[in-house]
């Protein structure tokens, strides 16, 4: 195995055995959408509204639950030195962990919501955009956040900060996706008339994965020099 | 193959307080040198310094090898096996595993005879949650052994070992030097091989 894929599956297993990866996320998006329709009550169309919006929020803070440890835990136990002297560049071991941590966070989320969005009573085409959009732009959270994450990763309450640091970057995922839902909701085109506000996540996400290794990987070494 | 390590006016600050300078040593291929000092002296920031992890106040770490020079700390940081104060052990993983992690990590295939060699080839498949501070100083040190880098850099190697721990450090490291390898470590034990010594 290659040192990149070595990483990628060290820690979708140690997210997988922590309990702090899937599971935890998995439960608590389901929890928080659950409990909107609760507080919102029975407007079916009120719910099918703001079921976009909703959801995406939910996604982004589910996500946000297991980012502050992504370089943290091997900060603290000096694993991140080690890795910073294997052959694989910072850079790439900042890639392998956002893509761990997608695998292990987003993607399960982007599965989960078809089943979350029955709750909201979306519409068939609205459901297959929200889970198009999430399936673009659950990418660029965990870049985005990989980027606060090593920002806060020798903070001992890192987490508490990392969300003032990541939310408003995040906010046009925010907007493009649920914008999208919004878009196929009022639209007769189905997902096609959404093309737009997914082709602005798809660049915004594209610009995170590509850029965000970069800025992660400068912070680590910043970090490890103290 | 590293020829030699020269370390050539070396400074280093922490905050605003001055570690130590122009510190000047050589290290040949084969040779280990002991640096000693009293604790803050600036051991582990010397050997964090070689590895790349600190840039130097002043001064200069040059690297020889066939017939060229280097100082670029990133290259450096690359022959650099590293035996720190933490073990870098994740409590979920098994053993095996985790040696396996380092030395695909590294580059190299996984080997189960480094195991035994540490004396850990019964615990293979248990947590590492579950090892004491002796067995994962060993652990560590199997990874250091995986990792297969010339220029070794150990942070006080025989803390938390036994009697025949600290014998198998002192087996490994000789071994190490016979190989034509270098070792500098932070101790305050004497390294037992001949080596010359630093004090800070």
């Amino acid at each position: 195995m290659s040192p990149f894929a070595t990483l990628l599956v060290r820690d979708i297993r140690l997210a997988a055995r922590s309990g702090g990866g899937a599971a935890l996320a998995l439960s608590f998006f389901a929890l928080v959408a659950t409990l909107v329709p609760l507080g919102v009550g029975a407007d079916l169309h009120l719910l099918s509204r703001v079921a976009g919006g909703v959801l995406w929020v939910a996604a982004v803070l589910a996500a946000l639950l297991s980012l502050d440890r992504l370089f943290q835990g091997d900060f603290e136990d000096g694993s991140l030195e080690l890795i910073a002297l294997s052959p694989l560049p910072l850079e790439l071991t900042a890639l392998a962990k956002i893509a761990a941590h997608w695998l292990s966070t987003g993607l399960p989320l982007t599965l989960l919501s078809p089943l979350l969005a029955l709750l909201f009573n979306l519409p068939g085409p609205a459901t297959a955009t929200l889970f198009v959009s999430l399936l673009i732009g659950t990418p660029a959270v965990s870049a985005v956040g990989a980027i606060g994450a090593s920002l806060t990763l020798s903070l001992k309450r890192g987490g508490l900060i990392l969300p003032l640091i990541i939310l408003p970057l995040l906010a046009p995922a925010v907007i493009f996706g649920a914008g999208a839902v919004a878009l196929t909701l009022d639209g007769p085109m189905g997902i096609e008339g959404a093309g737009g506000a997914l082709e602005l996540l798809a660049a915004f996400a594209f610009g995170a994965v590509l850029l965000s290794p970069f800025a992660a990987a400068a912070s680590v070494r910043l970090n490890l020099s103290n | 193959m590293i020829i030699s390590l020269n370390a050539e006016k070396l400074g280093c600050t922490r905050g605003e307080r001055t570690l130590f300078s122009a510190l000047n040593f050589r290290v040949q291929a084969g040779q280990a040198l002991a640096v000693e000092g009293a604790n803050g002296a600036g051991k582990t920031s010397l050997l964090r310094l070689i590895a790349g992890f600190l840039a130097p106040a002043a001064g200069r770490i040059v690297v020889k090898t066939d017939g060229r020079e280097n100082d670029d700390a990133e290259e450096r940081g690359k022959s650099v096996g590293w035996l720190g104060h933490q073990d870098g052990l994740k409590p979920q993983l098994t053993v095996a595993e985790q040696l396996d992690f380092y030395a695909c990590l590294y580059g190299h295939s996984a080997d189960g005879s480094v195991l035994e060699q540490v004396g850990l080839a019964r615990q293979a498949d248990l947590p590492c949650r579950y090892l004491s501070a002796g067995q994962r100083r060993r652990l560590a040190l199997a990874r250091l052994l995986v990792s297969k880098r010339p220029l070794w850099l150990l942070d006080e190697p025989f803390a938390a070992l036994d009697t025949s721990g600290q014998a198998l450090v002192a087996h490994l490291m000789a071994r190490h030097c016979g190989n034509g390898g270098i070792i500098i470590a932070a101790t305050h034990e004497p390294l037992g091989l001949g080596n010359e010594s630093l004090k800070l």
